[in-house]
Order: C-alpha cells, then sequence, then structure tokens
C-alpha cells in the first residue's frame, strides 16, 4: 500500500490529501523523470538518485514505500534500475507508465553503450585499447566480487550457503547449463525459508 | 541471413532475462559459456572486452546483451538482443509488484526474498569466475580484481576513480 504520512515531503496539494492514492503524473513528466535519472547516474547511484527525485524532491512515494520497491527490484529477475522504473511507473500509471519509465531509464544508456560499441569496432583490434579494457575487465570483476560478498553477508544457515556454493561450482566451475540448475534450487530455496525457516528464526 | 542471427539472439537471451536474479552479474556465466563455447559468437578475449565495456558505460552491466547484439548484426542486433533481455523479467517484475500488493500478509513474500538470495550468490560468484576465465588473465588482472574487490567492500572509493586510475594505468604499461 502506499502511504502518505504526514512527515513526507513534497508539494503540499499533496499533503492535504489524506488518502493513501497515489498522485496523478503524466506520462511525459513521469518519462522525463527517469529519462534524467537514467543520463546522470552513474553504475551503482541510480537509486540514490531515483530516491532524491521520487522521496524528496516530487513526493510521489514514501520512504517505506521507496525501500520496498529498492529490495523487490533487487531480488527479481532483471536489471535493478530497469527493475525500479516498472515498480514506481507501474504504481503511479499502471503498466503503460511501467513501460514509459524503463524507456526512459533505458534509452540513454542504450545509446551511450552503442557509441562505446562503435569505437570498439574501429579500435579494438589495437593493443592498448585491448590492454585498457583488461585492466577495466579486472575491475568490473571485482566489482561484481564486492556485491556477491555484500550478498553472501546475508546467508548464514548451512542449507542455503550450501546452495549457494552448490551454483557456484556447477555453472561457474564445471559449466553445467544454468536454466535447470536454477529451476531446480530456486524452490528448493524458497520452500525451505517457508517452512523451515520458521523454527530458526529468532 | 540475418533474420537467423536475430532469432539467435533472441533465443539466447530472452530465457536467460528470466534469470537474471539479481541483476546481470548473475548471467555472465551462461551468457559466455553460449555466446563463446556453444555458438563461438565471439572468442573469450572479446567477449571479455565487451564485459568490459558494460561496465565501464553508464546503466545496467545487462546492456552487454546490446554490445553482443551489436557485433552479430548491427544496430538492429542491438535493438532486439536489449529488447531480448528487458522484456522477459519486466513481465515477471510486472506481475510480481501486484502479487506483492494484492499477498501483503503472506508468509510467502518473507520466503520469496530470502530464498532467493543463496540463489543468487552462487550466480554472481560464477559470473566473476567465467569472465576471469574467458578474459585468460594474467597476474596483474588477478591483483587487481582482488585490490578492487576490497576497496568496495572496505573502502569509500568510488567506483569512476577506480575506473580512471586502472585504466591509466594499464595504458601506461603498454610503454614501458
Amino acid at each position: 500500500m502506499l502511504h502518505l504520512g504526514p512527515t513526507s515531503p513534497g508539494p503540499s496539494s499533496m499533503n492535504s490529501d489524506p488518502l493513501a492514492k497515489p498522485p496523478h503524473v503524466p506520462l511525459l513528466e513521469l518519462m522525463g523523470v527517469f529519462f534524467r535519472v537514467g543520463v546522470t547516474s552513474f553504475g551503482g547511484s541510480t537509486a540514490a538518485w531515483l530516491y532524491r527525485e521520487l522521496v524528496e524532491r516530487r513526493g510521489w512515494m514514501d520512504e517505506e514505500h521507496f525501500l520496498t520497491a529498492l529490495t523487490l527490484a533487487q531480488v527479481l529477475p532483471g536489471a535493478n534500475p530497469v527493475n525500479l522504473s516498472i515498480y514506481v511507473g507501474s504504481q503511479l500509471r499502471g503498466g503503460i507508465g511501467g513501460a514509459a519509465a524503463a524507456l526512459g531509464m533505458i534509452g540513454p544508456p542504450f545509446c551511450i553503450i552503442l557509441a562505446l560499441g562503435f569505437l570498439y569496432r574501429e579500435f579494438g583490434s589495437s593493443a592498448i585499447v585491448h590492454a585498457v579494457l583488461g585492466g577495466l575487465a579486472a575491475v568490473g570483476v571485482g566489482m561484481t566480487l564486492s556485491i556477491g560478498f555484500k550478498l553472501a553477508k546475508k546467508v548464514r544457515k548451512p542449507v542455503p550457503i550450501l546452495i549457494a556454493v552448490t551454483l557456484f561450482v556447477t555453472v561457474g566451475l564445471l559449466h553445467w547449463p544454468m536454466i535447470p540448475m536454477v529451476l531446480a534450487l530456486t524452490p528448493l530455496s524458497i520452500g525451505l525459508e517457508r517452512f523451515a525457516g520458521r523454527d530458526a528464526a529468532p | 541471413m540475418s533474420e537467423t542471427r536475430l532469432l539467435a539472439l533472441v533465443l539466447v537471451f530472452a530465457p536467460l532475462s528470466l534469470l537474471s536474479f539479481g541483476g546481470g552479474q548473475a548471467i555472465v556465466a551462461d551468457m559466455q559459456h553460449q555466446v563463446v563455447d556453444v555458438r563461438h559468437w565471439l572468442t573469450g578475449p572479446q567477449f571479455a572486452d565487451l564485459f568490459a565495456l558494460s561496465r565501464a558505460a553508464p546503466g545496467p552491466s545487462t546492456l552487454i546483451a546490446a554490445l553482443i547484439g551489436w557485433q552479430m548484426a548491427g544496430f538492429f542486433g542491438a535493438v532486439v538482443a536489449t529488447l531480448a533481455i528487458y522484456i522477459p523479467s519486466s513481465f515477471v517484475v510486472y506481475g510480481a509488484v501486484r502479487w506483492w500488493h494484492a499477498a501483503a500478509a503472506s508468509p510467502w513474500r518473507g520466503a520469496f526474498e530470502r530464498g532467493l538470495t543463496p540463489v543468487a550468490v552462487g550466480l554472481v560468484f560464477a559470473g566473476a569466475y567465467a569472465v576471469l576465465q574467458a578474459a585468460h588473465v594474467n597476474a596483474l588482472q588477478i591483483v587487481t580484481t582482488i585490490v578492487v574487490a576490497g576497496l568496495l567492500i572496505y573502502g569509500r572509493v568510488g567506483i569512476y576513480l577506480i575506473m580512471a586510475v586502472t585504466a591509466l594505468a594499464y595504458g601506461l604499461l603498454q610503454f614501458l
């Protein structure tokens, strides 16, 4: 549910509305906000920029609701910024709003990466470009590892740890096909949390 | 000819879209396996180069699909690969958001959240290993990877500063 508490910042017209109803946002304005965030935010900062735009500046969502959106965007399949834009867009304007927000969010980076792809085609064979990209790939893997370690801190019980290790060994080291492994282990993991996790819960 | 290529792009990326729990890191291992080992679209080092570009550019790392599509079939390849990697997961998100609000009190909500985490962790580490393997890494790159991971976990260094310094250092090393 969308709560607009009395502490919720935003335009004064919204604070006078006691109903927990999302504000009416024109589609173009919705798309424009996500377009601007898509242009200006880099790397992992998308969530921070969206928080600033949606919660602090415009008051389209309250903080608690934003955090729920962020969690869902992280656990579901798909890129976090795109998932977040679909969540927010569909909350405000239904399915078409979700599509507009996602399009605004992905458009600018898509154009930038095509420009980079073009440069790679032209200059990718040069030794220096290959060396620089080799360094950036190492940085990229370091980023991936840091995300992995942050997520891994949440996995503390033996069976979930075993599930994570099994996926790493089979998909990563042994090159087993990923789809059957994920399809087998995901329901097991969720079912375990649903039915066995309660006993161990503090 | 190019139509079969576009179809092949969809067949590779659309299923991966549904499995990208926690973002693009989760599917890098399988993407590398399919694009390099199974279909021979790219060599290992080429894949590692595109991975590096996708991490250096703004936007989600799943945009590596656009780069692979561009290499395979030009502009339309990039568009088709991007749609294939985002549309399936987007429908799942849209459905899940509706269900999430309808099932506010359901114990399944927490179970989904906690249950998907170990899956994402295993896939993220598998993805890191796959890129290291595809890139035929040297000792310097392994050291770089470990230092960067340490800086990001324990330090407060911005990723763009790290990237700029690394790019400069690796570029200058070419002249030694």
